[in-house]
């Protein structure tokens, strides 16, 4: 946001102090400073009349679980305040929280334009599942911006991509795609899992809609799967026409005009009243709970992340036993310049290298490593190893995987909070032992 | 639901039911650079409880075209004929800061058209510090971070939203952030300027309700409550809010109109 000038804005909490306070009062019923877990499935109502109020939309509150639910509802207005949107849907899953994207705004004949660099699962999603139900994709390369210009079609609905693709740790011009999203009257999402709200917030560079999966560095423990959907509040959905699902009546609740009813925050309200009632893929209030108690610590563990990435970013680039380091705070990085300005303090602690040996050597990595884990997840306090052609992509042919960045001896890393020095010591070991 | 007002398109919400012009009817009237979304949380409720609801766009507010007034007069001469042109012989006015004062000079210059009226976050006069004009003037995004940060209760994103899911700041801040160049430069500058006729005030013989937010950064209680007292028979009720009130305090806020309008 721009706020050059004479003019000063008032102050504001910091991103630290949202993290640790932001949607929650202390409980008013036992004084609890914690967040409360509200086990509870449903919510008495005082009287009939405020039943139907409520049912009706007419007074806000808790009816239900799966439409919201007190604890949830503090991660919901925690994430809305730290990405500077006007409100937060939580989901099950990450994954959820881009169908319930998709599903909200579009229906049989809409079409997507995607940034080729996406974890998997949404691959699989946009490319695999979705045309089942007449939604398709087109996949451009994130760094061409004429490519997504040019696959704009008339019955394109969203524009999406991650905010730092993963694996290939591509950096997408997020102002540059808001800009081409804005030409068109289109909206563009942007996946912020690798970035978080504390590197950067896509919601000030121009995006309109975000989503996370909550699973990875919001969490930091890994130990819950979740995701959340910010609606950004600035997409004028009237003006675009293409989206009836916001400006026309909904039968299905009562010939609701969704953008009448609240101006900003109407794709978020819908993907509530619609996407989870119907759907039903919420986030558990436990799993808010837990997810709140990584996200506490969040700026202060993104930091060390991205610390001790630059060190093993480093270390790699000078090894014998590497051919090539993907990560834009590398020179050499096509992204430098433009992460730079994007994520002046660093933009993912995930990154990718090629082995020499190919996928031979990147076996004999992965198995002689012994602080970082081999599995399916990134964002974790535990340093990550995975081989993406084998496991999360597998389903990608060559030319998708190549599109995606991703070769057969990749291996991408997620460097977690331990020492520095011992991740480095952990690498030296795996290294010299693919080489053999 | 769209009137033609004045000679352009005016929009106003209905409150999710079907319009017909059937007293009690009820004329919300949001603040600078808002819409009629502001009252979400009791415009449904109402026209769902046997009032007629009408909750407004201004001028180049939301959906409705036209140039922004630029004085509270002006903006009170569009109430009062929006409320001819919707059919209504008359109705109450709610309105929120400088909604409000509009609310109260319309009850002056058209008083045949009002039948009850609700002053949210109101004061009079309604002065506007200088950093904040000026940079209202400029369409400076430091003008609507002030706006949505002082209407709001000191440290409000740091408390639970009455509206799960939802960040009064964000929501505010994305709201009358959408405002066309000049809007919110118009309406603070109206506020600013606007000095009622203090006689005609004391003088009003209508049923008037004052809201007022005990932690309220823009329009402070004390300046509500002294308007209150001007205002003959005026009923005052201060909520645990700050300017806001009906986002912050929504079900408050409603309880405070239903007791207001049904005239217990």
């Amino acid at each position: 946001m721009d706020h050059s000038g004479p003019h000063r804005p008032p102050k504001v909490p910091h991103p630290e102090t949202l993290a640790v306070h932001a949607g929650q009062s202390p409980d008013p019923a036992t004084g609890a400073r914690a967040v409360p877990i509200y086990q509870s499935a449903s919510f008495v109502f005082p009287d009939a009349d405020t039943a139907a109020a409520l049912f009706n939309m007419e007074v806000p509150g808790h009816v239900y679980s799966r439409l919201s639910n007190p604890t949830v509802a503090v991660f919901e207005e925690r994430m809305a305040a730290l990405e500077g949107g006007a409100a937060a849907v939580a989901t099950a899953s990450g994954q959820a929280a881009l169908h319930l994207a998709i599903a909200t705004l579009m229906g049989q004949g809409a079409h997507i334009v995607a940034s080729a660099s996406l974890y998997g699962g949404s691959h699989n999603l946009l490319a695999y599942t979705l045309p089942r139900f007449g939604i398709t994709a087109t996949f451009v390369p994130a760094r061409d911006l004429d490519a997504w210009a040019r696959a704009i079609r008339p019955e394109t609905r969203l524009l999406f991509g991650e905010t730092v693709g993963n694996p290939s740790v591509d950096v997408l011009d997020v102002p540059a795609v808001a800009a081409l999203a804005g030409e068109h009257r289109l909206p563009l999402m942007v996946d912020a899992t690798v970035t978080t709200p504390v590197l950067s917030r896509p919601l000030d560079q121009g995006a309109h809609l975000v989503i996370h999966s909550a699973t990875k560095f919001l969490s930091g423990h890994g130990v819950v799967i979740g995701g959340v959907l910010v609606d950004g509040g600035r997409f004028d959905w009237n003006a675009s026409e293409r989206f009836p699902t916001l400006t026309a009546p909904y039968q299905g609740f009562h010939g609701m005009v969704f953008t009448e009813e609240s101006t900003a925050t109407a794709f978020a309200l819908r993907a509530r009243r619609e996407g989870l009632r119907d759907f039903g893929a919420c986030m558990a209030p436990m799993t808010a709970f837990q997810v709140l108690q990584g996200l506490e610590t969040l700026p202060l563990r993104m930091a060390r992340h991205i610390e001790s990435t630059r060190k093993v970013v480093d270390f790699l680039a000078a090894h014998e036993a590497v051919e090539r380091v993907h990560h834009p705070h590398l020179a050499s990085h096509p992204d430098h310049a433009l992460a730079a300005r994007l994520y002046p303090t660093g933009c993912s602690a995930i990154l990718a290298f090629e082995l020499k040996g190919g996928r031979d050597a990147g076996r004999k990595l992965i198995d002689s490593l012994a602080l970082f884990s081999h599995l399916a997840n990134i964002g974790d306090a535990k340093s990550l190893v995975i081989h993406p052609a084998t496991t999360t992509h597998f389903r990608m042919d060559d030319a998708a995987l190549a599109a995606a960045g991703i070769g057969p001896g990749t291996v991408r890393l997620s460097i977690g909070l331990e020492h520095p020095d011992d991740l480095l010591e952990d690498l030296s070991r795996g290294l010299y032992a693919s080489q053999k | 639901m769209q009137f033609i007002v004045q000679g352009y398109p005016a929009f106003a919400y209905t409150g999710g039911r079907p319009y017909s012009p059937q007293p009690p009817a009820v004329v919300f009237i949001h603040g600078a650079a808002f819409d009629h979304s502001v009252w979400q949380w009791q415009s449904r409720y109402l026209a769902h409880h046997g009032f007629t609801v009408l909750a407004a766009d201004l001028p180049g507010h939301g959906r409705s075209p036209g140039p922004a007034r630029t004085s509270i007069g002006d903006m009170a001469d569009w109430v009062a004929a929006l409320v001819e042109a919707a059919g209504l012989p008359e109705a109450a006015l709610v309105g929120h800061s400088m909604g409000s004062l509009v609310a109260l000079e319309t009850a002056l210059r058209h008083r045949a058209r009002v039948a009850r009226l609700a002053l949210v976050g109101a004061a009079v006069p309604m002065a506007v510090g200088e950093p904040f004009l000026a940079a209202a003037r400029d369409d400076h995004p430091a003008a609507f971070d002030m706006e949505a940060t002082w209407g709001l209760a000191r440290n409000s994103t740091l408390a639970t939203s009455p509206v799960p899911g939802s960040s009064l700041h964000g929501a505010g801040r994305a709201l009358n952030g959408r405002a066309h160049a000049g809007v919110l430069a118009a309406g603070l500058g109206a506020c600013n300027a606007y000095r009622p006729d203090m006689a005609a005030v004391r003088s009003l013989d209508l049923p008037t309700l004052v809201i007022a937010g005990k932690r309220d950064q823009m329009t402070p209680m004390k300046a509500g409550l002294a308007l209150a007292k001007e205002i003959k028979g005026a009923r005052v009720v201060t909520l645990d809010a700050g300017h806001s009130m009906m986002t912050e305090a929504p079900r408050e806020t409603l309880a405070a109109f239903m007791d207001f309008l049904r005239g217990s």
